[in-house]
């Protein structure tokens, strides 16, 4: 096994060893969810450093959207010790762009300023709509939707980019490129970015580091040093531990840590 | 297919034999003209009417009431759908009460509205302001709770203010419940007028019918039917053509 992979382990506790000695966007302390009775998220502990890729993974149900939409100020969080940037902006799974304004409206909704339709117009070239401006968001593609609202996304130019599943609906091939446009996109404007998915290639594929949520708690986590590019190989076995590590047979074996109580 | 095939099956064959049929059935005496007035009779006396001025100037009269009657209703059923539709405070207050009146036909209220406003134009247009008030009420309210609260959501996240938000998701996205209900209300104005106008009016087009009815001639009856009618017709003309305009960006109009 190469000596860079370090595989899932709780070697660093959750990045609290700051990637570049930067103060973290996202700092999560002891932070609990529930609906009713029921504990979603339990007492976690999370940090992310700036122009950090962070990658989610969980089963379904197990909480990755209700931590996405807590980053996101959607949800309240009751004064509990959570601190997010003001300025972030998240893409869903479904693009939710509005209907009824054009693709350029869109992604301009809720922009300040003289030039809004200029910014709105080189956010969409550098997904490569520029000529879609005028378009009604109905006659788009599932992926020139996602698109959009990726540009509708960063042209905010945000430090936290939140994305809840983005491209679950498209087919593979359309993903491989969101890939490269992503980390394009990330490379250029260098948010830190949060990435909810199921899809254990995608997170392999873009991530600095890969969380696994479970339970509540992140069950797992890794840094991985490899370049992009080079990881081709490193998918098959990350889903293996992945899946280990819900059965809990990695548990009981011993082989992956839990760290269940980060130290604050 | 042949030329005779065609005509028949055309969707115009089967009014136009009919009215063929009814041509001949009142030069033959089937269909005395006291009960009904042959079409080329109506046509002469809807031509007559029209070259009189007789026929425009009622037809403004009944216009005018059918319109001030459908503005102030729209106005004060939207005033109260948003009001409803985006306070919690508005719906407990305005709701119970629209729902209970849903339940009276406005119809009913006739001579409660005679009472209270005599037998002048008021009641008239009073009569079509309360009726059409509660289409556009029912839909832009129904519209309004049914946003997607997904878009909403989106829109959130991206720290529209709450008024950015009524304006740039909610109001767009209650339109069509909105125009649905504006069609509803038009057809229930023309309707409630029909009625109205037996009010002892003295001029509209429910004047003309009711002297026509007292001297028995069915030609006017007819004429002032088809301009019923021709108004039902331009009202829902008139909504297609705002729907075209407002709805632009709906897939089936939109032309990719
Ligand atoms: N508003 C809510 N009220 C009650 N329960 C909720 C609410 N939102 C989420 N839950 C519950 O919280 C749990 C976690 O939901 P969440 O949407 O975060 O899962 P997820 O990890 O994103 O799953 P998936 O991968 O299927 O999207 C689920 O059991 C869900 O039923
Ligand atoms: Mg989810």
């Amino acid at each position: 096994m190469d000596a860079r992979l370090n595989f899932l382990s709780d070697a660093a506790p959750v990045g609290l060893a700051p990637l570049h000695g930067e103060p973290p966007v996202v700092r999560l302390r002891g932070f609990t969810r529930r609906f009713g009775e029921n504990t979603i998220i339990h007492d976690l502990n999370l940090d992310i450093a700036p122009g950090e890729f962070v990658a989610l993974l969980g089963r379904s149900g197990s909480g990755k959207t209700t931590l996405l939409r807590t980053l996101a100020g959607l949800d309240g969080t009751d004064g509990q010790d959570v601190t997010v940037p003001t300025s972030r902006a998240v893409v869903f799974q479904d693009a939710r762009l509005l209907p009824w304004k054009k693709v350029w409206r869109n992604v301009a909704l809720g922009l300040r300023g003289p030039d809004v339709r200029q910014r709105a117009e080189a956010a969409l070239r550098e997904v490569g709509l520029g000529h879609r401006m005028d378009a009604w968001p109905l006659t788009l593609s599932g992926g020139e939707a996602q698109r959009v609202a990726l540009a509708r996304a960063l042209v905010r130019e945000p430090s936290l980019l939140l994305l809840d599943e983005p491209f679950a609906a498209l087919d593979a091939l359309t993903r491989i490129r969101m890939h490269d446009l992503v980390l394009d996109l990330w490379r250029a404007h260098r948010p830190a970015v949060l990435m909810v998915t199921h899809d254990v290639d995608e997170a392999v594929a873009l991530a600095d580091r890969i969380l696994v949520l479970d339970e509540g708690r992140i069950a797992a986590q890794d840094r991985i040093s490899i370049p992009r590019g080079e990881r081709g190989e490193l998918a098959r076995p990350y889903r293996e531990k992945f899946l280990q590590i819900l059965d809990g047979t990695a548990r009981a074996d011993g082989v992956i840590p839990f760290p269940h109580g980060i130290p604050a | 297919m042949s030329v005779v095939g065609k005509i028949v099956n055309s969707r115009w064959f089967s009014p136009l034999a009919l009215l063929a049929a009814w041509e001949a059935g009142s030069r033959t005496g089937v269909i005395p003209e006291r009960t009904l007035a042959a079409p080329s009779e109506v046509a002469g006396t809807l031509f007559g009417m029209v070259v009189s001025g007789e026929l425009p100037s009622n037809l403004a009269v009944s216009f005018g009431r059918a319109l001030t009657g459908l503005a102030i209703g729209v106005i004060v059923g939207v005033v109260l759908a948003l009001t409803a539709g985006l306070s919690r405070k508005g719906e407990a207050a305005i709701d119970p009460l629209m729902q209970i009146k849903r339940t009276i036909p406005t119809l009913a209220l006739t001579p409660l509205f005679i009472v209270w406003f005599g037998i002048g134009e008021t009641p008239k247009v009073a009569l079509i302001a309360f009726a059409s008030m509660f289409p556009v009420y029912l839909n832009l309210y129904s519209g309004i709770r049914g946003v997607d609260l997904r878009l909403l959501e989106g829109a959130r996240s991206f720290g529209l203010s709450r008024a950015e938000q009524v304006w740039h998701v909610i109001l767009p996205g209650a339109l069509p419940s909105l125009l649905v209900g504006l069609r509803y209300s038009l057809s229930i104005s023309i309707l409630v007028l029909v009625v109205a106008e037996q009010i002892n009016a003295s001029a509209g087009l429910g004047y003309l019918i009711n002297n026509a009815r007292d001297f028995m001639r069915t030609d006017i009856i007819v004429v002032c039917l088809m301009v019923y009618a021709v108004l039902g017709l331009a009202a829902d003309w008139l909504v297609r053509t705002v729907e075209r305009r407002a709805l632009v960006w709906r897939p089936s109009l939109v032309e990719a």
